[in-house]
């Protein structure tokens, strides 16, 4: 053999080796993997809890239905109205049960409040309630809803925001809801995907943030011109303004967006989330923007916002950025930070990013790493709301990531059409009448829904499959709450033009378990922005109470830490949204314990 | 007098041919990422273009026992570190591996075939599909940018005498645009509108001149030009998002090949000829 056909053969083994990579990954992927058909025992034994679709006998039997929006958008009707399915969860009339809202958005059809009865199942109240029939031409299309005391009177309000008029519902006492939108003060129209309360000044009153994500000026009903669509796939620069209302204390709201620093741009956001990710004692905003970077506004001292995505780390590279999730998923007693985004396999691959806090920049700005990668909850599908949550109780943040954007008809696909637009020039993708018509076909449709175990040391394993959680339909906000008393998170899902699902979680009997319902005195009355930092032997983790996030979700106001086998926790440190630091110590597990805001 | 000579040499001073390729896309990248941030990330970027320079020095080492230069590796890693989207590093070093290693593979009459991007852009789409994707957005919305690298870019193609290729794609590309619309009913715009994208950028100045897995007449690279906008045709007729490369993969080697022996029979008949 000569020296040269050696070299060939040695080059060409090498090119083989090569090409085989990916092919021996998989191999691997799939040697190690575990999965099974879903299987209660099994998977409670392996993984800590099985979840059981109860849909049926709980009695919800919600259909979302997508709104009609003007007919010059009828050719791509399917991705404009691709959204409006939201749930959240609420303790209405103070039972002590969670209850949740799910949202329709086309016209005439109803929002429906499923009350908890305490037996397994729930009855659709919102008629009753005042709170059913919103979906009106002329008015607008609910897309989501948030609940928080505004008035500190006890009980949970409403706020629903729309493309359309936002609306927001005084809940007397429990028995009724009573329209005080006129009085609050807010914009006739705004295309809102998203909202929270929170208290950014820490004055006792909950304020009210609102995403934009259509410019406020397209009227998606009546559209005066097709030029309404995003400039950039990536660098978008004409969405709806974001907005922060502050509460005055006397039923009114004050539009404070600009003088607070959060109308300096206008990206498409579709989702936000709140919390202190900086330990100043006030809280930040973090926004996931589709068609742009993502953004965190830093709140100066109840004062003033400033946004500093590219120094904290996520603001640089422009994804779709569609739900934040918020979570001390190191249990290093800090927040880190889940955003989904769009992953197609051979078009477009942006995985999702969880930014785990780095070192600090300054005291006043935190510095995170995408740690998505290395912990395997990078590759989601067309992503909805992904959501920390501890569904076995083993004290670490699992995840539950909603995936799915058009089902239509099957083995049909509008990816061609769409890549083709969406890597056009300004010119050509901003006008609605230069985007293929769809022509029902699927569209990144018929994904399941993933659920991602922590495991404590750094990785997620992906378990949907054998749980009982692999939902295939479109889905868009999840929420979660202990809805039949047993001390473990179900979960409810919100599907786009679909039924609404409802998971009982069955988790290790053997695992523990401590939970919080907060009450404000000096601060909020829903204890929107509290932190509570849970200390269990050499380990400290915090969660916090949420006043909306995720997609279009708000999950229930108890804070709930699992614990897995530990039989006790030190201690339990509470920081108010007034500034006040509370601790508890001495608590049983197992429970949720009512702890009311220290006046002192 | 020393200005004079500063002034002189200046004018005399002449980029050598094969840096232009070199320095025009690392104009390109750096521009474009400072305005727009377009790279997933330098760490990723870096991974390509180093792979993509060590294998070509360890395949060119083994196979000719020399060390060789690495303008060409340069470009070929810029061109997978910008192309390949994926949140994973792996799959830049893979694509810049395979694009180097496939120029000592797969060769014809001493020369390697392939464009060793569009074989490495390709095969990745094939074998890893799952885990990566191609750059297929717009750097920003800004149409002077658009312009601007489009204008640079052929000036730096005229100056290598290989601008008819560009010219002749793109005329054919917009006329098969034309037939596609009229084809399909769509929207002769929405049909033009990848062209406007940076995907098309690279392609048509970096990797369809590419001199090395070009034709050898003036002719004959103009026909060429013109068959992989007309397969490209086809392909997007079959909804192929990354029809281009497809196109220029199942062209560009017959092309070459075919040129080869066309070039021996030419010499066969004149050594023929004159005997």
């Amino acid at each position: 053999m000569t020296s040269e056909v050696r070299n060939k053969i040695i080059v060409t083994l090498i090119f083989l080796i090569l090409i085989s990579i990916p092919f021996g990954m998989k191999k691997y992927e799939e040697f190690t993997s575990d999965h099974f058909d879903a299987n209660m025992e099994m998977a409670i034994d392996r993984y800590g809890f099985f979840l059981e679709d109860v849909t049926e006998s709980a009695g919800v039997n919600f259909i979302h239905r997508r709104v009609t929006v003007d007919d010059k958008l009828s050719h791509i009707l399917p991705q404009i109205s691709s959204v409006g399915a939201s749930v959240s969860v609420v303790d209405f009339n103070n039972d002590g049960l969670p209850d949740f809202y799910l949202t329709n958005s086309e016209f005439g059809e109803l929002n429906a409040l499923y009350k908890n009865m305490g037996d397994g199942t729930f009855v659709d109240v919102a008629a009753e309630m005042g709170i059913a029939d919103l979906n009106i031409p002329g008015q607008g299309a609910s897309m989501g809803s948030v609940w928080g005391d505004f008035n500190n009177s006890g009980y949970e309000d409403l706020f629903l925001y729309r493309w359309g008029r936002p609306e927001l519902f005084r809940n007397e006492s429990g028995e009724g809801f009573t329209r005080v939108t006129e009085e609050a003060g807010f914009p006739d129209y705004v295309n809102a995907n998203t909202a929270l309360w929170l208290d950014y000044n820490g004055n006792g009153y909950l304020d009210l943030f609102i995403g934009g994500y259509y410019h406020e000026d397209v009227n998606l009903f009546e559209l005066a011109s097709t030029q309404m669509m995003p400039d950039s796939y990536e660098y978008a620069t004409n969405g709806g303004l974001n907005y922060l209302f502050e509460n005055q204390g006397d039923g009114t709201f004050v539009d404070v967006s600009e003088r607070v620093g959060l109308q300096e741009t206008r990206r498409w956001t579709l989702a936000a989330a709140a919390a202190d990710i900086n330990d100043s004692g006030f809280p930040d905003i973090i926004l996931a923007n589709d068609y742009g970077v993502d953004e965190i506004f830093i709140n100066r001292n109840g004062e003033s916002f400033f946004n500093t995505g590219q120094e904290a780390g996520l603001g640089f590279v422009p994804k779709s950025g569609m739900s934040v999730s918020i979570g001390d998923v190191m249990n290093q007693n800090s927040f880190a930070i889940y955003i989904t985004n769009i992953s197609e396999a051979g078009v477009l691959m942006q995985g999702n990013n969880l930014w785990v806090p780095a070192r600090q920049i300054s005291e006043e700005i935190p510095r995170f790493r995408n740690l998505a990668g290395n912990m395997g909850v990078e590759i989601g599908e067309w992503g909805y709301a992904g959501r920390f949550i501890d569904l076995n109780n083993s004290g670490n943040l699992d995840l539950y990531v909603a995936n799915g954007y058009v089902s239509a008809e099957p083995d049909t696909d509008y990816w061609y059409d769409y890549a083709r637009v969406v890597g056009g020039n300004r010119a050509v993708i901003i006008d609605a009448n230069n985007w293929p018509a769809m022509n029902n076909r699927t569209f990144s449709g018929y994904q399941t829904n993933k659920i991602w175990l922590n495991d404590g040391a750094g990785r997620f394993r992906e378990v949907a499959r054998s749980v009982g959680g692999d939902l295939n339909l479109d889905s868009r906000s999840v929420a979660y709450a202990d809805f039949f008393g047993t001390g473990s998170l179900d979960l409810i899902v919100a599907n786009q033009h679909q039924p609404a699902k409802i998971y009982r979680n069955h988790p290790k009997p053997k695992h523990n378990w401590i939970g919080f319902q907060l009450q404000g005195t000096k601060s909020n009355r829903s204890a929107i922005g509290a932190t509570v930092i849970l200390h269990r032997g050499d380990s400290i983790t915090r969660a916090f109470v949420s006043g909306g996030d995720a997609f279009s979700s708000q999950s229930q106001r108890a804070v709930h830490f699992g614990l897995g086998d530990r039989t006790d926790v030190d201690k339990v440190e509470i920081r108010w949204p007034s500034g006040t630091v509370q601790f508890v110590d001495g608590l049983e597990l197992n429970q949720y314990h009512k702890i009311t805001e220290a006046s002192e | 007098m020393g200005n004079f000579q500063l002034t002189d040499s200046f004018k005399n001073f002449k980029v050598p041919p094969g840096l232009i390729g070199p320095l025009l896309i690392t104009a390109v990248v750096v521009a474009a990422h400072l305005s727009f941030g377009i790279l997933d990330g330098w760490k990723k970027f870096a991974v390509a273009l180093g792979v993509a320079v060590i294998t070509e020095s360890v395949l060119h080492k083994i196979v000719t026992g020399k060390w060789r230069n690495l303008s060409s590796a340069y470009i070929s890693g810029n061109s997978a570190g910008i192309l390949v989207r994926s949140p994973m590093i792996w799959p830049f070093a893979l694509c810049a591996a395979i694009s180097i290693a496939s120029k000592y593979v797969f060769r014809f009459r001493d020369t390697h075939i392939w464009n060793p991007t569009n074989f490495g852009i390709v095969v990745m789409l094939i074998i890893a599909s799952d885990s990566m994707a191609v750059l297929s957005i717009q750097w920003g919305s800004n149409m002077w940018a658009m312009l601007v690298i489009w204008l640079v870019g052929f000036l730096v193609i005229s100056k290598v005498k290989l601008f008819h290729i560009c010219a002749v794609y793109m005329v054919s590309f917009f006329a098969f645009a034309w037939v596609r619309s009229v084809y399909s009913g769509g929207l002769f715009l929405a049909e033009v509108a990848p062209i406007t994208g940076p995907m098309y950028q690279l392609f048509v100045l970096f990797m369809i001149t590419d001199p090395k897995t070009t034709v050898s007449t003036k002719n004959g690279r103009m026909i060429v030009a013109f068959l992989i906008a007309l397969v490209e045709m086809f392909f997007r007729l079959g909804e192929a998002v990354y029809a281009p490369f497809y196109a220029l993969f199942i062209v560009g080697p017959i092309a070459l090949i075919i040129d080869k022996l066309w070039q021996e029979r030419q010499a066969n008949v004149a050594v023929n000829s004159e005997t």
